[in-house]
């Protein structure tokens, strides 16, 4: 499997940041920064990092099971990410939430045709001080209502 | 000696070396319950079941991985301590079906016993339990997840007991599970250590599943009679059949190891076509007749060719118990008067011998592998054909940290813990040893594995390069099958006799008896010398004693059904040399052991062959080879008794050519192989060696 160069020297730089023999810590940014790219970690990425990182693909699995940020199917081009952990559902999380499936059409892990939007209900984002707070991609938006919502997804073009 | 420290436990004043875990020391006076916690194992620490009160620690810990200290203060059964164990165990059952009555683990459950004890039989959860179907991850392996505590064991024996590593973890919190290594199914050894180490019902074997209960089985200890390894497994028996095989009391000299042969390979014992009557030709077929039939007619034969001069050939078993050998041997060499005796051969053991000579203390034994400073081995696909062994250098690698040398034509699993790996055709691997000569003397001690390609000469290079390196060398010839070593013990050969001593006149080998095409008798004890080749001599009256109607039975005059390996008791003497017995776990009806078929047609034939039952048998052996004079409580409490058949010259010419392995890998067993469904139907069969696949016998 191959990547783009940019994506091959990031690998390269991960792989210096650990002590000798401890290469396979580089483990989840390897499958973070792999699935941004490649679209979802899918068995063939998961074969090249097991490779690369002497591991064995079962363990690449386990990792994959336990971290739901990473996917084994492509999401959509806008990953909408609603939190509704305590603090977010005493303020309006959970409404929050049944709105986006209304207005996506979609629930929990499910990507739009096209693949333009996909929607997920997640645990504690950390952005409990704005609560609610919904995660698009890797950006944050905070103090999150319904209207609000409407327009971040507008603007998702 | 490490720093001893002294410790309070419960009240009690003890002493024990300076960092020793907890749960260890606490082993004398107090049994600390543990799911995850498993001796010989990396520490988990995920059951909590294990923890205990510690004066100064605000907290509870966990003794499986607290290591004592001096002055420590230690309660195991403080109102504390209980408490938290019930609530442990409150919190394993929340999500654990309470389907004991038809779990396979019903009554010798782990969780089931630490209920009983502690008690948390009522819930304060009121949640719904999350089921999952169960699911079949090979012919050999079942998983509930439901009844999974997440204990890790089977994800660490898979890796550092067995060095396959074919199981994980996956998801998180209710939903983990284990996971094999090919999504939804395993390729892995199917050894089942998993399965014996479960301390819940998760893991099941298709081989036990739902065939009995733990207290209606009978359990007998015994030999595996597969490889040359000589694993001691313990049958699970209810009436006469075999329904579980596993070590779980550590037992023999492979304590808990088994592989897929040794654990669930015993199923050709209750095959649909083993032989249960014996058989005549007449008119061209093979006839059941009853056994006083049988026997009259072989006796009625080997007479009349004895009389007549004529000429026997009598081949022996790499399977028989040695008294079984010893006696055919003796029967061979008195009653019918021949030397043409001969067995299949699959190590050099001959020369090694030889070339040791004068040498003490140089045959290693299973557990000099596992504690040897330095393992090599040479031309052997170690953990294909010898799968105990290959575990004693994983575990040695592990442990100690031994270095170990490979010298094989393709290559193997050692590889991957191997200091150095080299590849070197058959009969080149001298040359190959040469040239790790100073990385082998700077191990500090060795013990060399010498495959069967290694013979003749290269025996005695191989010595000498040891004799050279200036540490302690022992050696292991490797060979094949369950009593390969026994049998050239017992002296089932053409040119020696019991204890290595040389006959005056040798007889034919197995080749020459094949290939005379003026045979008279052929007499095969549960060997098949007809699968590949033809018997010359077309007339020859042909008796064969076998389990199975195999190529050679379906040629023979008389067939006579014999006993397994597991229905009859002896001793046996594995690769290493050492010895240990055989006990009968089961009986086929219509079957003989082979020493009872001699014993029988002695006495059809008049002739006097002494006492045919075992013990007296054994007791000649004992008093006339040397090195069998082994002691007997070692024997009768299951122990290995070591054994060194010759401290001098054997003065024979070895023929390198009769000595080959016939490539059994971790899937296949020759005969027995053929007729076990379980190895049969698991997806690796038959396995590779060196990397290669084998063809299917």
């Amino acid at each position: 499997m191959t990547f783009s160069p940019e994506l091959e020297k990031r690998f390269a730089d991960l792989l210096t940041h650990y002590p000798e023999g401890r290469q396979k810590a580089a483990l989840i940014p390897m499958l973070m920064y792999g699935q941004d790219e490649v679209g979802s970690v899918s068995p063939e990425l998961m074969a090249e990092v097991a490779k690369r990182l002497s591991i064995k693909v079962i363990e690449v699995e386990e990792v994959l099971g336990y971290y739901s940020m990473l996917h084994r199917k492509p999401m959509g081009k806008f990953h909408i990410q609603v939190c509704t952990n305590v603090a977010c559902m005493l303020v309006g999380g959970t409404e929050l939430y049944d709105h986006a499936c209304k207005k996506l059409g979609l629930t929990h892990l499910e990507t739009q045709k096209g693949g333009n939007f996909s929607l997920e209900e997640v645990e504690c984002i950390g952005a409990c001080s704005w609560a609610p707070a919904i995660q698009v991609n890797y950006d944050f938006h905070h103090h999150v209502t319904p209207e609000k919502l409407d327009t971040i997804l507008a603007g998702c073009k | 000696m490490a720093d001893q420290v002294t410790l309070t436990i419960n009240g009690k004043q003890v002493t024990a070396p300076a960092g020793q875990l907890l749960i260890e020391t606490c082993k004398a006076m107090a049994e600390i319950p543990a799911f995850c916690y498993y001796e010989g194992m990396s520490l988990q620490a995920a059951c909590r079941m294990c923890l205990v009160e510690v004066e100064k620690f605000p907290k509870l810990q966990t003794a499986c991985t607290l290591p004592v200290a001096e002055g420590m203060v230690v309660q195991t059964e403080s109102e504390a301590v209980v408490k938290a164990r019930k609530t442990t165990l409150e919190f394993l059952l929340s999500n654990h079906p309470l389907d004991c009555p038809v779990c396979d683990k019903g009554g010798e459950c782990e969780l089931q016993d630490m209920v009983f004890k502690y008690g948390a039989g009522e819930s304060r959860f009121t949640e719904v339990k999350q089921h999952v179907p169960e699911k079949q991850w090979s012919p050999v392996v079942f998983y509930d997840g439901p009844r999974c505590i997440l204990c890790y064991r089977c994800i660490r024996v898979c890796d550092e007991g067995m060095g396959v590593g074919a199981l994980g973890l996956t998801n998180r919190g209710i939903n983990s599970e284990i996971t094999p290594s090919h999504g939804d199914h395993l390729e892995c050894d199917e050894c089942g250590a998993c399965i014996d180490i479960c301390p819940v019902g998760a893991l099941t074997s298709g081989a036990y599943r739902y065939k009995t209960r733990p207290w209606e089985m009978e359990h007998t200890g015994t030999i595996c009679t597969h490889c040359g390894d000589g694993c001691k497994t313990t049958l699970g028996t209810r009436g006469d059949e075999i329904v579980r095989a596993n070590n779980r009391d550590r037992s023999g000299i492979n304590e808990e190891f088994l592989c897929i042969k040794g654990r669930y390979a015993f199923d050709f014992n209750h095959h649909p076509e083993r032989l249960q009557s014996p058989m005549i030709r007449l008119n061209g077929e093979l006839q059941p007749v009853s056994w006083t039939e049988a026997i009259k007619a072989v006796a009625a034969k080997f007479t009349e060719v004895k009389s007549k001069g004529g000429s026997f050939g009598v081949i022996g078993s790499t399977r028989s118990a040695n008294e079984e050998n010893y006696l055919l041997q003796k029967f061979a060499r008195q009653v019918l008067g021949t030397n043409n005796i001969d067995h299949p051969r699959s190590g050099d053991i001959v020369t090694l011998l030889d070339a040791l000579s004068g040498k003490t203390d140089a045959l290693a034994t299973v557990d000099d592998i596992y504690h040897a400073k330095g393992v090599l081995v040479v031309g052997s696909d170690l953990s294909q054909q010898h799968p105990l062994l290959a575990n004693q250098a994983r575990a040695n690698f592990r442990h100690h940290k031994a270095k170990v040398f490979t010298v094989t034509r393709g290559p193997v699993r050692e590889d991957d813990i191997a200091a150095a790996s080299v590849r070197a055709t058959e009969g080149q691997e001298i040359a190959a040893v040469e040239s790790l000569k100073d990385k082998l003397a700077a191990t500090g001690g060795l013990v060399v594995l010498i495959g069967a390609s290694v013979k003749g000469d290269d025996v005695r290079k191989l010595v000498a390069l040891g004799d050279s390196l200036g540490v302690p060398v022992k050696y292991i010839c490797l060979m094949d099958a369950s009593n390969s070593r026994g049998a050239m013990d017992m002296g089932v050969t053409p040119d020696l006799s019991p204890g290595y001593k040389p006959v005056d006149k040798p007889g034919k080998t197995m080749m020459q008896m094949l290939a005379d095409a003026s045979l008279d008798v052929l007499w095969v004890t549960g060997e098949n010398p007809l699968a590949g080749a033809e018997l010359a001599s077309k007339n020859a009256f042909l008796v064969v004693q076998d389990m199975f109607l195999t190529e050679t039975a379906k040629r023979a005059d008389v067939v006579l059904p014999s006993a397994s390996g597991y229905e009859k008791n002896g001793t046996i003497t594995n690769t290493c040399g050492q010895t240990q017995r055989l006990k009968k776990a089961v009986e086929m009806m219509g079957t003989k052991t082979d020493l009872a078929i001699m014993g029988l047609l002695a006495r059809a034939m008049a002739a006097n062959i002494g006492a045919s039952n075992v013990d007296a048998v054994f007791e000649e052996i004992r008093s006339t080879i040397r090195g069998y004079n082994v002691p007997l409580p070692v024997l009768m409490t299951g122990g290995a008794a070591h054994t060194m058949p010759v401290n001098g010259r054997v003065p024979v010419a070895v023929q390198a050519d009769l000595i080959s392995s016939k490539g059994d890998t971790l899937f296949t067993s020759g005969t027995l192989g053929r007729y076990s469904k379980t190895l049969n139907s698991v997806m690796e069969a038959p396995g590779k060696l060196y990397g290669q696949p084998v063809s299917k016998s």
